[in-house]
């Protein structure tokens, strides 16, 4: 059925411009730095796409591209079995389930910066606990100047600080399971492997989705913690896309490049995420029957 | 297959259960003869699933022992009982197919491919569903993840028991009946124990040869049909049996003679009884209406088709009677009198035998 009653965009329209000031005016004007030049003064001109082609033949952004992409698979390919396994070893019910689930929420409340700090100094070899540990066991650790040391560091800590939040959500599938399908499960004497692969790996798809999106948009657009931690270092072995963006953008205050630059870097996010979020839910749809 | 004896069982949820009613199951012996077919009848909340699931080893019972076959198995875990087990609402594996969900007992049996297909195929057929084998399980009906839910319970034929927990509650009236029908095939052709939940008393009546009444935690009566009919052992067993339920009278007995709201009668036996509280139990069914006997009033008539229903006032408690479609039925004034062996008498809910024996009811109801 369908009414051709045009009132309804009123009632979109307040959203509409809040969106519109909040997020499709800046991009805009990111969009027009990204087509211009200038030599200062306020000047600007033309420029065309000339900024895109050089980004594109940028090797500078295509290995910042290349950590970002090694970067968001290694902490995914951690933090999702991690957060699963940890929530199916969370209590049930009780008190042990609700204190669980509080020291889980604590590192998810803590912010960026504060996290980076923590971790700056927990590394440091002269005063930290983890640096000055590694250290006495005789492990060349300093995540300032070795390139696994601060891979290691940077990605312990994303683990520290967001597995949590997959397990959470994990958990919240797990407890959305009826009893009865863990009593069916026993009378048709399925496996404890049987039962995780057709009862609650099925049951927990949709927030796993949900997990997974956030944890790789989130970790795609990484810049506080390991600016704070390492500062993109050692050379660039840690400059993930944003770092590298606000180098360029504000560091070498190249507007023209950088805003080139951040659109690729949106479009690429967009395009992931879209992709992927079309690949679960026809993967539902099939499974929805013929 | 195999005899099932529950040895001093009992039930509670709490950890430390202190008065009988911390009890969700009562201390219970019972012998549940291999391959028999029993229906477990109560309201709900009265602890029949509590017993389902001690027998299949879902629930660890607190008090009490558990036997297969005089083998001890209280504290095996349900794998290694050998028993399918039916809840009340569907339990399907989504992202198996209908064929997949069906065989997913057997293969974790290891039973080999061939043997599996064949009785896929056949329980396939019981539960109408040959056409939908290699669909999606999760996009069906609720109806049909039921049927589903049967047929991995019906799929193994070596079980040791087979326990229904109130498995057409969600299934339509129509396929309700032919469902029931291929459950008791299945009993006749395999003769599996099966113990059938329901607290529907017509599914129970026309499922089982023996029936368990619950009442609150409690076993109140197994009987036949019949028995459960004509001589409910438990008040509760008379009210809840029957449509409507037994009339239960308030009475002074004193030997022979029974004493209802003033008018006395002859009951033409003792009762042993040990100065309880006593009441008579009549079935409407064995309720004549007429010129002799107890003075009653009419209060109201309904008519629900085969037969009629006569409400009726006996000196203050209400009561009803059945009589038949074209029997003409007084308006205000009349007497009831009791059919020769239709009388029950009860001592603080229970019944009490007659010292002479149980009189044959003398004839069920006129309308029969
Ligand atoms: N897991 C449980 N924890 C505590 N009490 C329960 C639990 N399951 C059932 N009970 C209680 O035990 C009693 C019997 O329940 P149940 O066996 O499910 O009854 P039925 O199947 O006859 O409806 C009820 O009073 C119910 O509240
Ligand atoms: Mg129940």
């Amino acid at each position: 059925m369908k009414t051709d009653n045009q009132k309804a965009w009123f009632l979109v329209l307040p959203v509409l411009i809040l969106v519109a000031f909040s997020a499709v005016i800046p991009l805009m004007t990111v969009v027009n730095y990204s087509v211009q030049d200038t030599f200062g003064n306020n000047q600007f001109f033309w420029a065309g796409l000339a900024w895109f082609e050089d980004m594109l033949g940028s090797e500078r952004m295509w290995n910042a591209l290349g950590r970002q992409i090694v970067f968001s698979g290694i902490i995914l390919a951690i933090e999702v079995p991690l957060g699963i396994f940890v929530a199916l070893n969370m209590p049930k019910k009780g008190f042990w389930a609700s204190f669980c689930l509080v020291l889980m929420s604590l590192p998810l409340l803590i912010p960026w910066n504060v996290v980076g700090t923590i971790w700056q100094i927990f590394g440091r070899v002269d005063i930290g606990l983890l640096g000055y540990t590694l250290d006495s066991l005789g492990i060349d650790y300093n995540y300032t100047q070795g390139f696994y040391a601060a891979w290691a560091t940077v990605i312990t800590m994303d683990v520290w600080h967001w597995t949590s939040l997959v397990a959470l959500l994990a958990y919240a599938g797990l407890q959305s399971i009826p009893d009865a399908y863990y009593q069916a499960a026993k009378i048709d004497q399925a496996s404890r492997w049987a039962v995780f692969r057709y009862i609650e790996l099925p049951k927990m798809r949709g927030v796993l989705t949900i997990a997974i999106l956030l944890r790789f948009m989130d970790s795609f657009k990484i810049y506080t913690e390991p600016f704070v931690l390492t500062g993109g270092g050692p050379g660039n072995a840690t400059t993930f896309l944003s770092i590298d963006l606000v180098k360029m953008a504000l560091g070498q205050f190249d507007l023209g490049p950088a805003a080139a630059f951040s659109l690729m870097y949106f479009l690429v996010i967009m395009v992931i995420s879209y992709v992927f979020y079309i690949v679960m839910t026809n993967l539902d749809k099939e499974e929805g029957g013929k | 297959m195999a005899k099932i004896t529950l040895d001093s069982l009992a039930h509670s949820y709490l950890n430390d259960p202190q008065s009988p009613e911390d009890f969700a199951l009562q201390e219970l012996n019972h012998d549940w003869v291999d391959g028999e077919a029993y229906a477990l009848l109560g309201p709900s909340g009265c602890g029949k699933s509590t017993l389902l699931n001690i027998i299949s080893g879902l629930l660890i019972p607190s008090h009490g022992r558990v036997l297969f076959d005089g083998k001890d198995v209280t504290h095996l875990p349900t794998a290694d009982r050998n028993i399918a087990q039916v809840f009340q609402f569907p339990v399907v594996y989504d992202t198996m197919t209908v064929r997949e969900n069906l065989a997913f007992p057997l293969r974790n049996r290891k039973l080999p491919q061939s043997e599996i297909a064949d009785r896929v195929i056949r329980v396939a057929r019981m539960i109408d569903m040959e056409g939908v084998l290699d669909r999606r399980a999760s996009g069906l009906t609720a109806d049909a993840k039921q049927k589903i839910s049967l047929g991995r319970g019906m799929v193994r034929d070596d079980v040791n028991a087979l326990l229904f927990d109130e498995p057409l509650t969600v299934i339509d009236p129509h396929m309700k009946w032919e469902l029931r029908t291929q459950l008791k095939k299945l009993h006749h052709d395999f003769g599996h124990t099966m113990i059938y939940v329901t607290h529907d008393q017509t599914e129970a009546l026309t499922f089982a040869d023996k029936v368990v009444v619950m009442y609150d935690g409690r076993v109140v009566q197994i009987g036949t049909p019949d028995e459960l009919f004509e001589r409910p052992a438990h008040t509760f067993v008379g009210y809840f049996i029957g449509s409507p339920g037994m009339n239960l009278f308030d009475a002074q007995i004193d030997g022979t003679k029974a004493r209802i709201a003033g008018t006395q009668f002859d009951l033409g036996t003792g009762y042993a009884l040990k100065g309880g509280k006593t009441k008579i139990g009549v079935r409407p069914e064995f309720i004549r209406l007429g010129h002799h006997g107890l003075p009653a009033r009419v209060t109201r008539v309904e008519d629900v088709g085969r037969h009629k229903i006569v409400r009726l006032d006996l000196g203050g408690q209400e009561m009803s009677a059945i009589v038949g479609e074209g029997a003409a039925v007084p308006d205000g004034g009349t007497h009831v009198q009791f059919v020769e062996g239709g009388v029950n008498v009860y001592e603080d809910d229970w019944r009490v035998s007659p010292e002479r024996g149980d009189a044959p009811v003398a004839a069920k109801t006129e309308a029969a």
